[in-house]
């Protein structure tokens, strides 16, 4: 089958990928365009779109308000799916869908699928998928629609579970930093760096991208020594909720996480 | 809707009414939680049922319920409620447990599980505060760190249960996101136990919740059906009534007093849910009326959301049953039709509340009320031997009841 465009990322770039993550709908209902298409722009290396849920279990203060604000705002699952169709075709970037998996039982778990097929999205986060559900009922429909499906690991995930996850992702591993919820930190501690040691010696054949408590040049360069590269949200969302002037505002974000400012 | 078929698979279990092996209902119920919570969840599923059958784990629980908690709790003949209603009225007294409400049997329970886990530190989630004060009750009692967390808006109506708390040495935090009330609570707790995975313990207080807690906390308050049987056996020479009734919130006094009569299809089942303003008001917490299947808590259920997936914030003047979600055990068993659903107003449960004091000399708890306000609206036989759950006492509730005096008193 050919590869989708995250997979042929991976398979031409093994070092400091950069991952942002954005709530759709958030600071405007429509934002989605400027967003993704400055990100591409700006050379970040994929983009995971976050479908706003008013309950998001996982995620600290700032990715609930964003949520909050962007459901505000009038964001569902269709219109983001409305604003995609339009967007896809203007950018090459890999795009990657985040979200709760009730939303998508919501939708139809077929009927999205297809319908993420159809618009070109490239790869899946649904954090409250249990790996048994998602192998009995979606894996074959994923796969055959071209699509990558992610899944997480912590620090607390067991050796077997971390094998078991390496053999039904078909994308990246995403790599949760630490023991928590998401939200901006400044520093890595020395046990992350263990873990990701560990994580690194186990030679998985997904490539790894190490998210949550990822804000600045310095997390992301550390992140990027233990992976293959890292994910930004909560640091990228603050951005975003004080800017006025998005194209450059986000330009000025990325050059900051990859250190290639003037100053 | 789920457009993908799901086998409904039960093996090991006899009945049909129990948790599969996968941790279903039917089709409710299973894990659907984070990675980050997995290896707790997963530790739990590993050992509990283990663990609650170890001789010397019942022989603690069974000692505590007797003496601290005050159990056998009674079951009143309600003597002139009956001739009111004209049936045969037996109350269950769940509000003469320690505390005064059912949930300190699941947290009795569920803190000699968090000592033989190793846990160190207690969350629990709390709406109307007795689950908080039971928690925090036994967290005193096993000398353990406790923190509960409170919608905000819970706080302000149920405050002496918050000074309960704070006097027993919880800590109380509020949960200041949503509607600010039991869900928003729930969604604390859960993110405190993602920040906290090794010396953290989770008491939930309802049978709601990733799989196992559903079937855990029904088999702690199981002990209500258990004791009924026996009690009903020696008022009235049979174990089994006609009819058994309980409001639902999350639905722990609700499995409790049905666990034992599930797969007795002779015996009626009667969930009584808060209606809040009126099923129809927006202003609601009908769930069996409102709810549409998806995830909850971890929880495949029935919910109250929006046709996209967002939950709706419920209403409801109690704070226990202003939830918008059921356990999956009732979400099968409404579905199936195996109990009955009936929807209650506040006023309709405030004129209950008042009626059963100046009737019975028993003040009950506001989400108790509702039960007894679906009398009025049943069809039952003059014969028929019908018992409630009195699952809480309404002291926390005088607030309230002190502003309706005029009005309902009468
Ligand atoms: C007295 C009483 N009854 C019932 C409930 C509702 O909970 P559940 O449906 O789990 O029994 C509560 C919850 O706070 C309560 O305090």
């Amino acid at each position: 089958m050919q590869l989708n465009r995250l997979q042929q990322l991976f398979a031409k770039k093994q070092h400091h990928i950069l991952n942002i993550y954005f709530t759709a709908g958030f600071p405007s209902l429509n934002d989605t365009e400027s967003i993704i298409l400055s990100l591409a722009r700006a050379g970040v290396d994929l983009i995971e779109v976050g479908i706003p849920y008013s309950d998001p279990l996982a995620d600290g203060p700032t990715i609930q308000q964003s949520g909050q604000k962007a459901i505000e705002n009038g964001m569902t699952l269709s219109v983001l799916f409305e604003q995609l169709k339009i967007i896809r075709p203007q950018v090459e970037v890999p795009l990657v869908l985040m979200g709760y998996f009730n939303q998508v039982m919501q939708y139809g778990e077929k009927a999205f699928i297809e319908k993420c097929a159809e618009i070109g999205i490239d790869g899946l986060i649904l954090p409250d998928l249990p790996l048994l559900e998602y192998e009995t009922y979606y894996k074959n429909l994923v796969e055959e629609a071209g699509i990558c499906i992610n899944f997480l690991i912590t620090p607390q995930t067991s050796e077997k579970r971390i094998r078991k996850v390496d053999e039904l992702t078909n994308g990246f591993i995403y790599m949760v930093s630490n023991s928590s919820i998401t939200g901006a930190k400044s520093e890595i501690s020395e046990k992350q760096l263990t873990y990701f040691n560990y994580i690194n010696e186990m030679n998985l054949t997904n490539p790894r991208l190490i998210g949550f408590g990822i804000s600045n040049h310095e997390t992301f360069k550390t992140a990027c020594k233990y992976a293959q590269g890292a994910i930004i949200g909560s640091a990228f969302i603050k951005m975003l909720e004080h800017s006025d002037d998005l194209g450059e505002d986000i330009n000025q974000f990325v050059k900051m996480i990859r250190g290639q400012n003037q100053n | 809707m789920a457009d993908i078929a799901r086998k409904n698979t039960l093996s090991r279990t006899t009945s049909s009414y129990q948790v599969d092996d996968s941790g279903y209902y039917g089709e409710f119920g299973g894990a659907f939680i984070p990675e980050m919570l997995h290896p707790n969840v997963e530790e739990l599923r590993n050992t509990y049922l283990d663990m609650m059958e170890e001789p010397n784990f019942k022989k603690e629980f069974n000692a505590l319920l007797k003496d601290y908690v005050g159990r056998p709790t009674p079951l009143y003949f309600a003597k002139r409620l009956s001739e009111h209603y004209n049936a045969k009225i037996y109350l269950k007294r769940e509000d003469l447990c320690h505390t005064g409400a059912h949930k300190i049997n699941n947290t009795i329970g569920q803190i000699l599980v968090a000592k033989r886990l190793g846990k160190k530190r207690i969350i629990a989630e709390t709406g109307a505060g007795q689950h908080g004060v039971a928690t925090a009750t036994v967290c005193a009692l096993m000398g353990i760190e406790c923190v509960v967390y409170m919608g905000e808006v819970d706080i302000a109506r149920q405050a002496p249960n918050v000074s309960r708390m704070k006097m027993l040495g919880a800590e109380v935090r509020p949960a200041t996101s949503g509607s600010r009330t039991l869900k928003d609570a729930t969604n604390e707790a859960i993110r405190d136990w993602i920040n906290n995975p090794e010396n953290t313990h989770y008491i939930i207080g309802s049978v709601v919740g990733p799989h196992p807690y559903p079937d855990m906390v029904a088999r702690f308050q199981s002990v209500i059906s258990e004791e009924c049987i026996w009690q009903l056996e020696a008022a009235e020479n049979r174990s089994y009534p006609d009819i058994v009734m309980a409001c639902v919130g999350g639905g722990s006094n609700a499995a409790g007093m049905y666990y034992h009569y599930l797969d007795h299809p002779e015996v009626r089942l009667i969930a009584v849910e808060a209606a809040g303003l009126g099923v129809d008001s927006g202003e609601s917490a009908a769930t069996s009326v409102l709810g549409t299947k998806g995830i909850i808590h971890g929880s495949r259920t029935l919910l109250m959301q929006t046709p996209d997936g967002q939950i709706v914030e419920p209403y409801s003047i109690s704070a226990g049953l202003d939830y918008p979600g059921i356990g999956p055990l009732h979400a099968h068993l409404i579905s199936t039709k195996r109990a009955e659903a009936i929807s209650i107003t506040d006023d309709d449960a405030l004129t209950a509340a008042f009626f059963l004091s100046r009737i019975e000399g028993i003040i009950p708890a506001l989400e108790t009320a509702h039960a007894f306000a679906a009398l009025k609206y049943m069809d039952y036989r003059s014969t028929d031997v019908i018992l409630i759950n009195l699952s809480g006492r309404g002291d926390k509730d005088l607030d309230t009841y002190i502003k309706y005096l005029d009005r309902y008193a009468k």
